[in-house]
């Protein structure tokens, strides 16, 4: 099980969160201006590394609030938690 | 344990002797008219049914581990071709008819049990689903039926039907031509096979990137270096945007861990597959007679070839209320496969924006009873370079056009 460092109530089990998948996708700035492809690469094209990753978690049964972890995908080594909105620290 | 109450098969068959060997290792060429890429079910498939239906045989099937290392010997080995869709109809159908037929084909037995598959419902919302599933499978001319709780417990009856649990059984869907098979006889089947016509088996030798000149493609890198090829196939499942990193191709995949236990041999208890989507349940009772069962993907993207604890843990609970006789059943092994989900639950099949480069992967939690199926549709779609009929439906441009094909009711995370 990992131990996932929240931002706001230091580490916590796995079981109290829930997963957002890969953190920084930013919402298409001009919609209108988006075409499929744009559209495509927002909603259903997501890194997928053997490495370095950088997701969401949401400490569902705790504060409630979401944060940005940086993972490695084969060791799970949890490198930077940190709130959302804050650049990806560098850990490679 | 008296002969009486040993199932069938133990009594009639006995498990072959194994021969010292199958096929024979190849050393690496420097170049093939196709490589494909992965010797799992699906790559060693291609391979035979290019050899057979097709005639290609300068093939090199490429493995970085061994042969049928990957999901193929990880899976719990469920085949059914009981989805919503028309499309996934056409392909899960074409393979459940190759199944039938595959022992003779390919001159080797692979166990394959026609004992039937029950899919639960345990809300509402699930009997709508089955039921609406049953007439959309039976409009395609697939083989499918609704059952009562009296029914289901007909068919199983070591399952717990009573109304006061967290899960009541309120039905099944019921597919009896569905089943299992011995997943690495099959693996073995084809790559002897597959062998036999010419095929190069090169096991350790992991594919590091694809090699290119302008937008058409011309072999693989590997650690035994490079290798030319007319064609390059992909089918490397859980490790298959691992593989197109190198080409700057992105592919709408996420990998998760997987997870399957297996109990110690019991006597017969179940004489078919049961499987429950809402507690991700599965499970059947294998030849020799160990229950084996089927978990959760972890929660998070992962390629740690093993799965979180509380999975199993949350698995075991709803498996043992739904069959109170498995809490005395002892666990022996649990494993983890990593498996390649796309946004639909249906796989991705067809040509790249690269030339001689074809794709075949996403099939997730449930690919092993497609083996057959993909093996003789992605052949023909590479020997004749455009999309076999039924591949169509799932090429990787359905994520620009909108044409998702949503299978998350009858795959979700079970098989
Ligand atoms: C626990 C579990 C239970 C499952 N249960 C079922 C089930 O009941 N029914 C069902 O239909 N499906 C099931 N599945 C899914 C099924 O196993 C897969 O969809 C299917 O096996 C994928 O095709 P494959 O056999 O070719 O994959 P694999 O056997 O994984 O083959 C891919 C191969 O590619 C190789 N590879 C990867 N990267 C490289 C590289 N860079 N270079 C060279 N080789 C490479 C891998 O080593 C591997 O051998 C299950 C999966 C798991 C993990
Ligand atoms: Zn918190």
């Amino acid at each position: 099980m990992l131990s996932i460092p929240c931002p706001w109530c230091g580490p916590r089990d796995e079981t109290e969160f829930s997963y957002g998948g890969q953190a920084h996708v930013a919402y298409p700035g001009e919609p209108s201006t988006v075409d499929d492809s744009g559209w495509a690469a927002y909603l259903f094209f997501r890194e997928n590394p053997r490495g370095w990753f950088a997701e969401r978690w949401m400490h569902r049964a705790g504060c409630q609030r979401w944060c940005n972890v940086v993972r490695h995908t084969v060791t799970y080594e949890i490198a930077a938690s940190y709130q959302p909105g804050a650049p990806r620290p560098d850990v490679a | 344990m008296s002969p009486d109450r040993v199932s069938d098969w133990q009594v009639t068959k006995r498990l072959p002797e194994q021969p010292d060997f199958l096929w024979a290792e190849a050393e690496p060429k420097p170049s093939y008219d196709v490589i494909v890429v992965g010797a799992g079910g699906h790559g060693l498939a291609t391979a035979y049914y290019l050899a057979k239906n097709h005639g290609i045989t300068d093939v090199a099937v490429v493995e970085r581990g061994w042969l049928g290392g990957g999901n193929m010997a990880r899976n719990t080995t469920i085949i059914r071709s009981n989805y919503l869709w028309d499309e996934s109809a056409g392909i899960y159908e074409h393979a459940l008819k190759l199944w039938e037929g595959l022992e003779a084909d390919l001159d080797c037995e692979v166990a394959f049990s026609q004992r039937g598959v029950l899919n639960l419902a345990h809300s509402l919302g699930d009997v709508r689903e089955g039921r609406r599933r049953v007439n959309a499978n039976q409009l395609n001319g697939i083989d499918a039926q609704w059952l009562t709780p009296d029914e289901v417990q007909k068919i199983a009856p070591i399952l717990n039907i009573s109304a006061d649990v967290r899960y009541p059984v309120l039905g099944a869907t019921f597919q009896s031509r569905a089943g299992i098979a011995k997943h690495d006889w099959v693996a073995w089947g084809y790559a002897r096979a597959a062998h036999a016509m010419g095929v190069d088996l090169i096991q350790g030798c992991e594919v590091t990137g694809v090699l290119r000149e302008a937008d058409r493609v011309v072999g693989v890198d590997t650690l035994r270096g490079p290798i030319r090829a007319g064609r390059v196939a992909l089918a490397a499942a859980g490790h298959s945007s691992v593989v197109t990193a190198s080409l700057g191709l992105r592919l709408p995949l996420q990998s998760y861990p997987l997870q399957a236990l297996v109990s110690e041999l019991l006597e017969q208890v179940l004489d078919t597959v049961v499987m429950s989507n809402a507690v991700h349940v599965y499970v059947s009772q294998a030849h020799k007679g160990e229950l084996v069962m089927g978990a959760g993907i972890d929660s998070f993207v992962g390629y740690g070839q093993r799965g979180s604890f509380p999975v199993i843990e949350h698995q075991m609970a709803a498996a043992i209320e739904l069959f109170p006789i498995f809490a005395r059943a002892h666990v022996l092994r649990t494993w983890g496969g990593i498996v390649d989900v796309t946004p639909d639950a249906s796989p991705i099949i067809g040509l790249t924006p690269y030339a001689g480069l074809y794709v075949n992967c996403g099939w997730g939690t449930g690919g092993f009873k497609a083996t057959p199926g993909i093996g003789s549709v992605f052949a023909d779609t590479i020997a004749h370079d455009r999309p076999h009929p039924l591949a169509e439906p799932f090429s990787l441009s359905r994520f620009e056009s909108g044409a998702l094909i949503d299978e998350h009711g009858a795959a979700a995370v079970a098989h």
